[in-house]
């Protein structure tokens, strides 16, 4: 930054005040943020005020904002409107650079760390004081033995990062921003890659952190670390922020409901399901992710034919993981997968084609990145994962002819719009890609439908006809397993719903009698055995 | 001729063959230590080398051709950095670009100014870079092994041997011991780090390319104007990606990288000792052979024995900063 700027920004944060500096000890305050990606608002006039001294939790949904109204607030994203203060200063945090020299510092959830420095090396990094690097070494040293006896934040400075636990090196992350003299500390989701002693660890240490001055702001999903922690709590939803509220004065079923929200159950015609055989089997499944954490910890449930079962939970509590397991996507790391009676063993890569062709059909979660090829063509996407089929071409050819009809049958029976087969994918609206998947899905007359988020980012009518067509599956007698964080979509679709907590299902519920209490409790991990032990 | 006299010449050739691969492979770990790619060296060197000479011929002055040499070579470089940085490209068909470019450039323009079929006018005295004896050479070249080695092999080059010797423990010092290297090779490991920690991740990588654009001029006029007296059309003639061969064999650490610089050097000495000889059951060598083993050896050594070569982590890949 410029000597010119910075002079420009002192002088506007001498006549711009905060209206409530003179009355408390506010830390930070935001006024009326908003912020778009695309079409996406990420931010909606968000308000936030964070007392100097206090550990403040910011909850919500994944993709309910929080990452970015705090990478604005760390100078990775400029907002489009809005006041920031700091300090009771306004100011316009322009880089992270900036932000640091305001005394905010930030441990971002995917470590900022460089894999084969040192430690000693990624906590100078930038904050070097001289050209030459031995004297700031030297003081990183110094100022590292202090802090570790003050925080409990004890590194082998010598260590490469790639050698330390992630616990090590979320600890080096911290000391980077506390030698920075950070007195305002983010952080992202610290403990979804933690250990529980390790999570255990970094509560003491924020704990101590608090007790010295430092805010503190704490982004999260789970509701256990909010209330163990928190003096004041910020829920998040889609994109707008819902309400503050003091820590001792509220419980995880009302931050459940509010994270997730008491929406308007829609309305679905459907009658009595009729089930029949087992069609899916789960037994004691067992995910790990890329990083080796176990997302999913042993889960049995069944699917029949002529039923859907719902499963509901915030996300981030193993659904996509388990979803990845039972299309074939990822190798499970325990348990069975039993398709029709048979039991489904995948080895190599070709787990979803094998599911395929047991007439498992996927409607996968995230529609861009693992449903279609945007930058093709709507009958080009028509029969992705079905093009060897013979009816599209036999041998090494592909039958365009055949392809184009059957895309042709897809934009009639669903509706898809613009009706023209030779648009690009990407050229599509939410909804009607959305549609584009489920037509190719549903056309193949599966056995089983496995569907991910049906309706997200898509629009009410769509929604409607999606739902519609979710349920004629079901009344022509195929097994369906519905997996969505809309807490209203999988009670109003579903025959038995099943919720999912921390990897577990915690339990069963009849959707058409339970209340949106017990499902947030249940959601929120407290089941009602240790729901007075919770408070 | 002795076989330790022999050995001296060898040796004397390796070091003059080693000057310009050495200055490459530096520019390349540069360059490539803060992510950008870059397989233009051989371009710039070339562009280097014929800026120098034909600077030099006019003004009579290997000085003048140098910086010229410097400049012409930096120019490409900030194309290649505006290419690959600013405008996000890709690097390889950036770097690709930039070889096509100073082939066909430096030969157009070579024929249109001097009309000598490509060549540029034979330079002589000042307008080369001439070597220097070390004191008492004169006195000791006469005393057996140390007269060889003082005289021969150490004394007697031009300043800019010296230069790219001296240049391998300056880049040890500047990548490892600086706030500028610490920056730099974070920007290739990790620059979403670099950028969090408050630093201009493109800014640095700018750095970087220019610094590989000088050493690749000062390659290009030790070609024209030190070992040779004028640009010849492909002078260069493969050194550049030789230059590469040694960086990724040295995995992008300056003192290897002088390791694997001799080595190759050392191998195209004995091609050009090898030439025409005879040698017993195998008889004549084909010199292609000579000339093909440092590719051959770095698909060997690499592929069998040296293990993974990880470069850069970030390396190749435009930094994005929005999502």
């Amino acid at each position: 930054m410029t000597d010119k700027s910075q002079a420009n920004e002192q002088r506007s944060s001498g006549t711009a005040v905060s209206p409530n500096a003179a009355t408390s000890q506010l830390a930070i305050e935001l006024v009326g943020i908003n912020k778009h990606f695309g079409p996406v608002h990420a931010n909606k006039d968000i308000d936030l005020k964070v007392t100097r001294g206090t550990v403040h939790g910011i909850v919500g949904e994944n993709g309910a904002g929080k990452t970015t109204l705090m990478s604005i607030l760390y100078g990775f994203y400029t907002a489009e409107s809005g006041k920031i203060f700091v300090d009771g200063k306004q100011v316009t945090i322009k880089d992270s650079s900036h932000a640091l020299e305001l005394g905010i510092g930030m441990v971002h959830q995917h470590f900022m760390l460089v894999d084969n420095f040192t430690v000693l090396e990624n906590v100078v990094l930038g904050a070097e004081d001289s050209a030459l690097l031995q004297p700031s070494l030297d003081k990183a040293r110094k100022v590292m033995a202090q802090l570790a006896r003050d925080y409990e934040l004890e590194v082998d400075p010598d260590a490469l990062i790639e050698d330390l636990s992630v616990g090590g090196q979320q600890r080096v992350e911290i000391l980077k921003a506390l030698y920075r003299g950070a007195e305002i500390l983010i952080l992202d989701e610290p403990t979804g890659v933690l250990t529980p002693s390790e999570a255990d660890h970094l509560f003491k240490v924020l704990k101590t952190l608090r007790e010295q001055g430092k805010t503190i702001l704490l982004i999260t999903h789970k509701l256990r670390e909010i209330m163990a922690i928190t003096d004041d709590v910020s829920v998040m939803r889609q994109g707008a922020m819902v309400k503050t509220l003091q820590t001792k004065n509220t419980d995880p079923a009302e931050l459940a409901e509010l994270m997730v929200g008491r929406r308007v159950l829609l309305r679905v015609d459907k009658g009595e399901s009729t089930p029949g055989d087992v069609k899916l089997e789960v037994k004691d499944l067992v995910v790990k992710d890329d990083m080796g954490i176990t997302r999913v910890k042993g889960i049995n449930f069944e699917v029949r034919a002529g039923e859907i079962v719902g499963i509901a939970g915030v996300s981030g509590n193993g659904q996509s993981d388990m979803l990845e397991a039972i299309t074939g996507m990822r190798k499970a790391d325990g348990g069975k997968l039993i398709v029709k009676g048979k039991e489904v063993v995948i080895k190599g890569d070709d787990g979803a084609a094998k599911l395929r062709d047991m007439s498992v059909a996927h409607v996968p979660e995230d529609r861009q990145e693992l449903g279609l090829v945007v930058t093709f063509e709507q009958w080009e996407n028509a029969i992705l994962g079905y093009q060897d089929d013979d009816k599209y071409g036999k041998g090494a050819f592909l039958s365009i002819p055949a392809a184009r009809a059957e895309a042709n049958r897809h934009i009639e029976k669903f509706d898809i719009r613009p009706a023209n087969n030779r648009l690009k994918v990407a050229n599509f609206s939410g909804g009607n890609q959305q549609k584009i998947v489920l037509a190719r899905e549903m056309s193949r007359n599966p056995d089983v439908l496995i569907v991910g988020q049906p309706t997200r980012g898509v629009d009410i009518g769509a929604i409607e006809f999606i739902h519609n067509q979710i349920v004629a599956m079901r009344d022509a007698g195929k097994a369906v397993l519905l997996v969505s964080v809309e807490l209203d979509e999988v009670r109003s679709l579903a025959d038995r719903l099943l919720v999912m907590f921390d990897g577990h299902i915690v339990g069963e519920v009849d959707p058409a009698t339970a209340t949106e209490a017990e499902l947030g409790l249940l959601m929120a991990g407290v089941s009602s055995e240790n729901k007075e032990s919770a408070k | 001729m002795g076989f330790f006299d022999s050995l001296i010449l060898l040796l004397d050739s390796t070091v003059r063959l080693t000057v310009p691969l050495l200055l490459a492979c530096l520019a390349g770990l540069y360059s490539e230590r803060a992510g950008i790619f870059d397989i233009g060296l051989e371009g710039k060197m070339l562009a280097g080398a014929f800026g120098a000479a034909v600077v030099a011929a006019l003004t009579g002055s290997a000085w003048l051709g140098l910086f010229a040499g410097i400049g012409v070579s930096m120019a490409m470089a900030l194309i290649h950095g505006v290419a690959s940085i600013t405008f996000r490209g890709n690097q390889i068909i950036s770097g690709v670009a930039i070889n096509f470019l100073a082939a066909g450039l430096t030969t157009l323009l070579g024929q249109t100014w001097f009309k000598q079929g490509g060549r540029t006018p034979q330079l002589n005295g000042d307008a080369r870079f001439n070597g220097f004896d070390f004191p008492f050479a004169d006195q000791l070249a006469d005393v057996p092994v140390i007269g060889g080695i003082y005289s021969e092999l150490l004394s007697g080059h031009n300043i800019l041997v010296y230069a790219a010797f001296f240049a391998v423990p300056i880049t040890y010092f500047v990548l490892f011991r600086t706030r500028f290297g610490l920056r730099l090779r974070a920007s290739g490991e990790n620059p979403k780090a670099v950028d969090t920690a408050g630093v201009n991740v493109n800014m640095m990588r700018f750095k970087a390319v220019l610094i590989t654009g000088i050493l690749c001029g000062i390659a290009g006029a030790y070609l024209s104007t030190g070992m040779s007296s004028g640009f010849v059309k492909d002078m260069t003639a493969g050194r550049g990606f030789i230059a590469l061969a040694a960086l990724i064999f040295a995995k992008w650490m300056p003192v290897p990288a002088l390791y694997a610089c001799l080595l190759f050097g050392f191998l195209s000495a004995l091609g050009n000792f090898m030439q025409g000889a005879e040698l017993p059951i195998i008889g004549e060598v084909p010199v292609q052979l000579i000339q093909a083993l440092p590719y051959i050896l770095t698909v060997v050594l690499l592929a069998g024995f040296i293990g993974k070569a990880v470069g850069p982590k970030a390396g190749g890949i435009p930094y994005v900063k929005e999502r």
